[in-house]
């Protein structure tokens, strides 16, 4: 076994909205009922003043740290939480839940339909990132507590966060949106778009309804493969890779001989062997519809919010450009918030949030540390 | 707190802020200043500094600062977002120096603007009789890797204000270790202004 510091955790479940209206979507229908899968790590102090709220990304789920039960495997910014670590849970309670619309244990298009004992697929509703920080809120006000810490998360986890701030601001003292957006951009939505046709153009997709034969995974494994040309760079991609090619390659024409090939379809097919077809285009498509803006103005946005704000970009993130994070902190200043923004010098691309975290933790950390200390004294 | 440890500068723009105020600082560098002014007069600090490093350190104490340049900075600000901007050694290094200078007056309240001056007797001597570009102790740097863009003197920024409405409500001149009092434009390495946008008026 792995050494881990947080050691072996265990993921819960969360079901709510079982009876009565149901849980209330943007897009005008109730679902019911929903259920959350999450992790939570460190201890909930007696004020129930040092949770922290942390948001996972496109790909991501509620196993955001530690080793999974049974499974062996580190959580996804497991280097980010754990005792001692940026978010330090000696000192704070993490909690992450996997997104409404997720396939990771949370409710989602591949969850059974109680009316119908068959998954739902393309019958369960869109879904929207507001839909996904309501359910959160719901899990929040289920473990009693009124006022989080911070809402952290990067790329859709920083959508989350955004939305957390505009949204409920009264519920958080601060939040850390990284490398991310208030609207996303028609490139952001033109690759998401070519990952959805390669998921919709594999003859096992059957309109969303495969579940119990073969799934879709050619059509996942090309979208996986195009989503992660984008969150690299020119330049960690020349280090990584070069053009060296793999020692096994044989001589068919089209083999995959280049080692970025290889890596390319490794990551696809490690993919499909953990995510829904059919998730991946409900959460794409959510972040696709995000836009804070939509019906605001930069100046009301954050308009009355008294929570601290840390915005972290990473230099060579060409998917998630600087600029989009400027935009936050505008945002920012209009509405008088107090507020940290680093564009950390990074090669990485967009996984610099996974991957560069000597600065993040800098970062992380000594924001934390200020903001709790200034709840202390208060 | 020891004032020993703090920089004569920095002295003199605590005494010019009030307490409990808003500060926006220009260039923070390290954030030592919005540290001081945060312990001392209880203000609430906002920092801009382009040094990704110098970002670092401000965030080490716990301060909020934005990583960016002071053009694009300022001008997002609504007018009056600050009962002070702070501008301390840092106008004379952007080349932008009259629009950063119009915004600061416009989203400050008041703006306090440190410059070095480049009338200073040494600077005056060394140029004379030495015939080559001034090194001094506000003017330490060579021809050659000198972040400074504008030399200008104490007079010069005088002037400058009357010509763009701004009015100079108290100053402080600076020699290495002391207050000048006698002929500043002559005698001071430094000038720390207080000022407002509005009609010229000589004080100070």
């Amino acid at each position: 076994m792995k050494e881990n510091a947080l050691g072996l955790v265990k993921a819960q479940e969360f079901t709510f909205a079982g009876s009565g209206e149901g849980f209330k979507l943007e897009c005008g229908e109730s679902f019911s009922p929903v259920t959350l899968a999450y992790e939570a790590y460190g201890q909930l102090n007696r004020d129930k003043t040092n949770a922290i709220l942390i948001a996972h990304a496109l790909s991501g789920d509620a196993h955001a740290a530690g080793l999974a039960d049974g499974e062996n495997r580190a959580g996804w910014w497991d280097n980010m939480i754990g005792p001692g670590k940026a978010f330090d849970t000696d000192k704070y309670f993490i909690i992450c839940s996997n997104v409404l619309g997720g396939c990771r244990g949370s409710s989602g298009p591949s969850s059974i339909n109680p009316k119908t004992r068959k998954p739902y697929g393309l019958s369960f509703p869109s879904v929207t990132i507001r839909d996904m920080v309501n359910a959160q809120k719901e899990l929040i006000d289920y473990l009693g507590i009124d006022k989080l810490l911070s809402v952290a998360g990067g790329s859709m986890g920083g959508m989350q966060v955004l939305t957390w701030l505009a949204a409920y601001p009264g519920r958080l003292q601060s939040a850390i949106p990284i490398a991310t957006t208030l609207k996303h951009s028609p490139q952001q939505i033109a690759f998401n778009e070519v990952g959805r046709q390669a998921i919709i153009a594999d003859p096992c997709w059957r309109n969303g309804d495969y579940y119990g034969s073969a799934p879709p995974a050619k059509g996942l494994s090309l979208a996986r493969m195009i989503g992660h040309i984008t969150y690299m760079s020119d330049q960690s991609m020349e280090k990584k890779f070069g053009r060296i090619k793999k020692k096994d390659a044989r001589p068919f024409k089209f083999t995959a001989d280049f080692e970025v090939e290889g890596y390319l379809h490794y990551r696809g097919g490690n993919f499909v062997k953990r995510f829904d077809a059919n998730s991946y285009l409900y959460i794409s498509k959510a972040m696709d519809n995000f836009n804070l803006l939509d019906g605001r103005t930069l100046q009301g946005l954050f308009k009355g919010v008294k929570a601290r704000l840390l915005v972290i970009a990473f230099k060579s993130d060409w998917l998630y450009p600087s600029y989009q994070s400027k935009e936050i902190i505008k945002a920012a200043k209009l509405a008088g918030l107090e507020s940290t923004y680093c564009e950390v010098d990074s090669t990485y691309g967009h996984d610099a949030f996974l991957l560069e975290t000597k600065e993040e933790t800098h970062l992380i950390r000594h924001f934390l540390k200020k903001v709790f200390y200034s709840i202390q004294v208060r | 707190m020891d004032h020993g440890n703090i920089p004569i500068d920095h002295r003199a723009i605590l005494e010019l802020i009030e307490k409990q105020t808003s500060v926006l600082d220009l260039g923070c560098g390290r954030g030592e200043l919005m540290d001081i002014l945060i312990k001392e007069k209880g203000c609430r600090c906002q920092g801009i500094e382009i040094d990704e490093n110098a970002v670092y350190e401000c965030v080490a104490r716990g301060l909020s600062v934005l990583h960016g340049d002071i053009d694009s900075g300022l001008s997002e600000y609504a007018d009056n977002s600050f009962d002070y901007v702070v501008l301390n050694q840092s106008l004379q290094q952007l080349r932008h120096f009259d629009s950063v200078f119009k915004d600061a007056l416009r989203v400050g309240r008041r703006v306090i603007v440190g410059l070095p001056n480049f009338a200073h007797y040494k600077t005056r001597l060394q140029l004379f009789f030495g015939g080559k570009a001034p090194v001094t102790p506000s003017l330490p740097y060579n021809w050659f890797d000198s972040p400074n863009v504008h030399f200008l003197s104490i007079l010069d920024f005088r002037d400058y204000c009357k010509s763009r409405d701004a009015r100079i409500t108290h100053s402080i001149y600076l020699g290495e270790k002391m207050r000048i009092l006698l002929l500043p434009n002559l005698l001071a390495n430094v000038a720390i202004f207080l000022l407002k946008a509005g009609t010229v008026l000589e004080s100070g």
